[in-house]
């Protein structure tokens, strides 16, 4: 190791802190870019999620039609749901609809097939809890008359908005796989008639 | 100190008790106000003052959810090691293990019998005072190396030696670099030293002249090598050796080594403050001895933490050296350097026996101007930031 060599090294060593520390000290000057998740937001999380976020399951009742579609697609059995023709009541009664949230995989299997666009992912997915019971969501408490989709304009103004958001969220979610069932009263007829041929 | 107890018992305070036993009571209740309050809360809120400004160099924000902004995070992590259970590890030398965390703390602590506060305030004033620190840290070694080998354990057997084997051999080095600070001072008493600096920064040692400069930055280097920080913290290189020589302790035991490890880092500031930086001199602002002792205390606290700020953000900046960069950086560059030195501050003494206020004011505008590039260097990096990624800039430190 000539002299040379040497003093090169500490001028190095010298040189190199030196930048070194001004690049560390000019971090101070620099706004942190944490998130302070959860309660330190500008908004919350789930707002800023986009559209076809898959997160908990969440079912409109004054939509669901009772037809069982979701419930036969989903792999793993995570929905149950119990529903009976009934004349005197004019239409099929559902009386049980849970969804095992703790066994759900979020794959968005059974929002699919659905004809309405009832069963739907949101973008919240804060599911932690103290047991696993709890995380069977229930939807119905008491017997429900399942809905009935009319020809045309849905005239209840209660229902339309909903029926509304349901069918932009197949039209967005499920379009590619809309050919496997009746697809909402508003898509394009020719998918309706090949289900039918 | 001495001065103080003397008034009070020639006032006819204790008059039924013998002046030993004053002093000895003096000295009890000086060491626990220190230990007690001044240590703990030095030691305890620089945990919390590292771990906030190494997020900011990381662009994170680091604990703030404990009190307002984070400051009480220290007292509930003490709280926490105290109610962890204390271990002792089967096969270790159960006598030597309990022992080595007092050893350790006592060589940290007895530090703080001889650096003084302020002209007023200092536990004892020693004619060999800088000699008595060294001598006191060196206590520091033998408590890790027993921790070392007393756990029974490879890693801690591993670190504590890695530990001694470094702070002995840097011992040179930083004793070589104090020498030059002696050589012109004439005295190894700390208030002494302190007393013949003045508190503008051409009449501090630091700007005396050249060698006193390079000794300034060789103590330092040195000072860190010693206390294990970064970028000499091999002892504790967590990748290679988990914990070192703490990897067996819990609980209260734990909290000690922790203790000496961050109120280490006030005591190197405080010595750097004392021989290189003025120590306490502050220009008169005030007859009353009380406000003067303040602002004295001041003074020398804000100088002393200055270096503990200094020391943290090298921890930030520097990656750890290897084990033989370590050596070959203390025997190879450190030791000639700084005996290169010692002996050109010997002749420097030896042809200006009085020093030389010129070359003390070039000293002086070479450090100012030494900062000036710092802080342009540092304008350069905030601009680039700005431009490249949108960094969004900030002077507070809490945002
Ligand atoms: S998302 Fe998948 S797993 Fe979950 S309920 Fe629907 S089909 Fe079943
Ligand atoms: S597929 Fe839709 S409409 Fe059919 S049962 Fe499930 S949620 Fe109700």
């Amino acid at each position: 190791m000539g002299t040379i060599h040497y003093f090169a090294k500490l001028a190095a060593t010298c040189r190199t802190v030196f930048d070194g520390m001004a690049i560390t000290f000019s971090h101070l000057m620099r706004k942190p870019v944490t998130t302070q998740y959860p309660d330190r937001m500008d908004v919350r999380v789930q707002d800023t999620l986009p559209y076809r976020y898959r997160g908990m399951l969440e079912v409109d009742l004054e939509i669901c039609t009772g037809c069982l579609a979701c419930e036969r697609a989903c792999p793993i059995d995570c929905i149950v749901i119990d529903a009976k023709k009934d004349k005197e009541a004019g239409g099929i009664v559902m009386t049980r609809f849970d969804i095992d949230m703790a066994k759900c995989m979020y794959c968005g299997l059974c929002s699919e097939p659905c004809p309405t666009g009832s069963i739907h992912h949101t973008p919240e997915f804060e599911g932690a809890d103290y047991s696993l019971e709890s995380l069977v969501h229930r939807f119905i408490d008491e017997p429900v008359l399942a809905f009935k989709p009319k020809k045309g304009v849905e005239p209840d103004p209660a229902i339309a908005p909903l029926l509304e958001r349901g069918t932009r969220y197949l039209a967005e979610f499920a379009a590619p796989a809309a050919p496997a069932t009746k697809p909402a009263p508003k898509e394009a007829p020719s998918g309706s008639d090949d289900a039918a041929g | 100190m001495q001065a103080f107890v003397d008034g009070l018992i020639a006032a006819g305070w204790f008059a039924a008790l013998p002046t030993q036993v004053v002093y000895a009571l003096a000295m009890l209740l000086a060491g626990a106000l220190v230990l007690f309050v001044f240590i703990r809360l030095v030691a305890g809120s620089t945990t919390w003052v590292e771990r906030r400004i190494w997020a900011r160099i990381h662009s994170r924000v680091g604990p703030n959810r404990v009190g307002p902004q984070g400051v009480l995070q220290w007292l509930t992590d003490g709280i926490k090691l105290f109610m962890k259970e204390d271990l002792v590890p089967a096969a270790a030398d159960a006598r030597l293990f309990r022992l080595a965390p007092y050893v350790v703390l006592m060589g940290f602590v007895a530090t703080f019998a001889v650096i003084p506060f302020g002209s007023r305030l200092v536990i004892a004033e020693m004619d060999a005072g800088l000699l008595f620190v060294l001598t006191v840290t060196s206590l520091i070694v033998v408590g890790i190396l027993m921790a070392g080998w007393a756990s029974n354990n490879k890693w801690s057997l591993i670190g504590g030696i890695r530990a001694a084997a470094q702070i002995v051999s840097y011992e040179i080095p930083a004793g070589l670099s104090i020498l030059p600070i002696v050589l012109m001072a004439g005295t190894l008493n700390l208030q002494e030293l302190i007393r013949q600096q003045g508190w503008a920064p051409w009449e501090w040692y630091v700007f005396a002249n050249p060698f006193a400069f390079a000794a300034f930055f060789l103590f330092f280097t040195a000072a860190l090598a010693e206390g294990n920080r970064t970028p000499f913290d091999l002892p504790e290189a967590e990748s290679e050796l988990v914990a070192c020589f703490v990897t067996e302790y819990s609980g209260v035991r734990d909290l000690m080594f922790f203790l000496v490890e961050w109120g280490n880092l006030y005591v190197i500031g405080a010595l750097v403050t004392t021989m290189f930086l003025g120590g306490w001199n502050a220009p008169v602002l005030s007859n009353s001895v009380a406000v003067q002792t303040v602002v004295e205390f001041l003074v020398f606290f804000a100088k002393a933490y200055f270096w503990v700020f200094v020391a943290i953000w090298i921890r930030a900046t520097l990656p750890r050296v290897r084990v033989d960069q370590l050596m070959s950086i203390c025997w190879k560059y450190l030791v000639p350097i700084a005996f290169a030195n010692a002996v050109a501050m010997a002749v420097w003494v030896l042809v200006f026996p009085s020093g030389q206020p010129a070359v003390a004011a070039v000293m002086t505008a070479l450090g100012g101007a030494l900062i000036v590039a710092f802080f342009a260097r540092v304008a350069f990096h905030l601009r680039r930031a700005r431009v490249r990624s949108r960094q969004r800039l900030t002077l507070s430190p809490f945002a």
